[in-house]
């Protein structure tokens, strides 16, 4: 994986020291709250319902051992012995006090980690393919790009005051495992007669108004990946909306202009980019991409013993097919029934940085659906690692299914939030897992976010749950059909909501239907897809 | 008609140029394409700066408002500027806070008027915080990848 060298270390090193100098200054009533409040955003310093909460960049989530550990640290030292994996790749912690935050920074710096642009109207951490690097469908490894994008839009002085945030993720396959059009700029790695290029889509997103990006150029030559993506920045930051913080994102504009329009000024703006010159060296993409390089794969058995029926059920769901075939990814799911999603203690952080070590080539995927992944386990490996993850609560067999679900941290900690996420996501898991129903199911994605800002993901949920405020309690509304895979769709709502006890009974029969109506080898969503809403409408409303 | 609403030589702060400022008022970009004589101009956020390409010759001052900080268009104006050959002052004016100035030097501004004056010490090390820069931008600096690749 990437190693800073001297020069990305100072860039980090003298950003602690600027925001150092930031808190300082705030201090002294040199800077004021308003005047402060995007500088700390950009350090990734959030004011929750009841305290700072700091977010931590994981780049294209990749990520060591000894990061990790510094994670697992930093949770400790800093906070309650937790911490909590985002939807974009990244770790939160909860509980933060502003006048630590600066040597918790400078703690992240000592291991090749920051907070830097996870926050704020700027380009945020880049995201990617969780398989990176070891799925068997990538045309290739999709990192050297993203890493190529996070130099870029580190610090970029034109970008850092953008009318609204702005999240871009990589991919490099068919298969879309980063929920890629639904972010600002989506970009697919692709080849064209051998050429490696950018498939870039724009204006996609979640929010109070989801959409899909649509196709804006179908193929970007790799030598002008930037210049394009800079085209992409400058016509949104000259023209994105700032009168209304709820139409400032590049969905709006790209909606709004069409993209016919957006395209065409986007292709004025990348032809005179191009003259001007503000690609990087080639040798740049060369020199990443040598970091990236695949470890040194042993051939192996193929085959496990599968006599142990939990073993064989959790190799069944939560392993991925690797490109080595002696090799699987193996999926860490953060999602004990009944748990909290997301949520990992540093023990079970320094339990997954040890199985990093000694199974993975010291390599650790944090994954968009709020799990870890060891991305290159040896299949012969495979009883080991089931066994220690099992031992520390991380064994459950449940990716993917009902069990898996994305949840904000909603009215628990956000002070944005209308109701609460968390104890829904763990009454669901807990009712599916009690009554045997998850393994029945088989693939049904279920989101929850607590409010409409969508952190939850809940549009592009198979299920989705959203949560509001009903004068003064919490009531919850059911939509279906949502995906954020390469069948991209966003989900429709059911009807009225329903109250926490109604909305886990509604979940119920909505699987009910599913299950008498279902044909072979469908998923939940096949089936919406093929029966339609009515179905499902009259079973929860008639 | 020319409005007078530019900033005054004595309003600048910060000035990273060694030619005699210009000495009188600028007009809005409305009025600089009408009027052939105006040698100084000021750009809102809302304005398109590229109207003002082909009269960059007669130019000597361009001012950029900040109504607000959090406004970012000035960022991109700036750029546009620089890229399209204009050497004269590029002047930010208004909400400009020490923690811009170092990427407002970078879009190509060379004199700033801050609204309210910035402590001198604090400016002058938030003008030096990156020793070291990742992209190309108008300040022709060797990027990060330049140095690393260079022979």
């Amino acid at each position: 994986m990437y190693r800073y060298d001297q020069y990305d270390k100072a860039m980090v090193d003298a950003r602690v020291a600027e925001f150092r100098d930031q808190a300082r200054r705030r201090l002294e009533g040199k800077l004021t709250e308003d005047q402060f409040k995007p500088l700390r955003l950009m350090n990734g310093l959030y004011l929750q319902l009841h305290a700072y909460m700091l977010r931590v960049a994981i780049p294209y989530g990749t990520i060591d051992a000894r990061q990790m550990e510094m994670l697992a640290d930093i949770a400790d030292k800093y906070d309650r012995g937790y911490g909590h994996f985002t939807t974009r790749q990244n770790i939160q912690y909860n509980w933060i006090k502003l006048e630590d935050t600066a040597d918790a920074l400078a703690d992240l710096a000592t291991v090749e980690m920051h907070a830097i642009q996870t926050s704020g109207n700027c380009i945020r951490n880049i995201s990617a393919d969780h398989f990176a690097g070891a799925a068997a469908d990538e045309v290739v490894d999709p990192r050297p790009y993203a890493e190529l994008m996070r130099q870029w839009s580190s610090f970029h002085p034109e970008f850092t005051y953008l009318p609204r945030k702005f999240k871009i993720a990589v991919i490099a396959s068919e298969k879309d495992r980063a929920a890629m059009r639904l972010h600002d700029i989506g970009v697919r790695i692709v080849k064209r007669d051998g050429e490696v290029g950018a498939e870039f889509y724009a204006g996609g997103g979640m929010g109070r108004t989801p959409m899909i990006a649509p196709l804006i150029r179908d193929f970007v030559p790799i030598d002008q990946m930037i210049t394009y993506a800079e085209a992409c920045l400058r016509v949104y930051n000259r023209y994105g909306r700032r009168d209304n913080k709820y139409k400032a994102r590049i969905k709006i504009l790209v909606h709004e202009l069409g993209a016919a329009e957006y395209i065409r000024q986007v292709e004025e703006e990348f032809a005179h980019m191009l003259s001007v010159g503000v690609e990087p060296p080639r040798e740049e993409l060369a020199r990443i991409a040598e970091y990236f390089a695949p470890p040194a794969f042993v051939d192996g058995p193929k085959t496990v013993d599968r006599s142990d029926p939990d073993f064989a059920l959790w190799v069944d769901r939560n392993t991925h097919r690797h490109k080595h075939d002696a090799y699987v990814s193996a999926v860490i799911s953060l999602k004990p029934a009944g748990g909290i999603p997301g949520d990992a203690t540093s023990e079970q952080m320094r339990l997954v940085a040890r199985l990093a070590r000694e199974y993975s080539f010291d390599e650790l995927r944090v994954m968009h659906t709020q799990n870890l992944l060891l991305p290159h386990v040896r299949i012969a490996d495979l009883p080991a690692v089931w066994q220690a993850l099992d031992e520390a609560g991380l064994g459950s067999p449940n990716m993917d299914t009902i069990e898996d679900i994305i949840a904000c941290p909603g009215l628990d900690y956000c002070s944005l939030a209308n109701a609460r996420s968390i104890p829904l996501a763990q009454r669901i898991s807990e009712r599916f897992a009690e009554t045997g129903r998850t393994e029945v199911v088989g693939e049904l994605k279920l989101k929850i976010s607590g409010c409409i800002n969508a952190c939850g993901h809940h549009h592009a949920g198979h299920i989705g749950i959203l949560g509001v405020d009903k004068k003064g309690t919490e009531n919850y509304q059911l939509s279906l059909g949502g995906s954020e895979a390469e069948d991209v769709s966003l989900a429709k709502i059911t009807g009225p909501g329903f109250d926490e006890d109604g909305v886990i009974a509604a979940v119920e029969k909505v699987t009910d239907v599913y299950l008498a109506a279902r044909s072979d080898g469908e998923r939940f969503l096949d089936t919406y897809r093929r029966i339609g809403m009515e179905p499902f409408k009259e079973a929860l409303y008639g | 008609m020319t409005t007078n609403l530019g900033t005054s030589p004595d309003e600048v702060q910060f000035r990273f140029r060694d030619d005699e400022p210009v000495d009188h008022a600028t007009v809005t970009v409305d009025s600089c394409c009408d009027q052939t004589n105006a040698t100084a101009v000021r750009i809102e956020p809302g304005d398109d700066t590229r109207v003002l390409l082909p009269f960059l010759d007669r130019l000597a001052l361009v001012e950029v408002n900040f109504p607000a900080f959090g406004d970012g268009r000035g960022y991109s104006s700036a750029r546009i500027l620089r890229e399209a050959g204009f050497t004269g002052e590029l002047r930010a004016v208004g909400a400009v806070l020490i923690d811009q100035l170092s990427h407002m030097r970078r879009c190509g501004f060379d004199s700033f008027a801050p609204d309210k004056r910035l402590d001198e010490e604090d400016a002058l090390r938030a003008f030096a915080t990156w020793e070291n820069v990742y992209q190309r931008a108008a300040d022709a600096r060797r990027t990060i990848a330049d140095k690393r690749h260079e022979a």
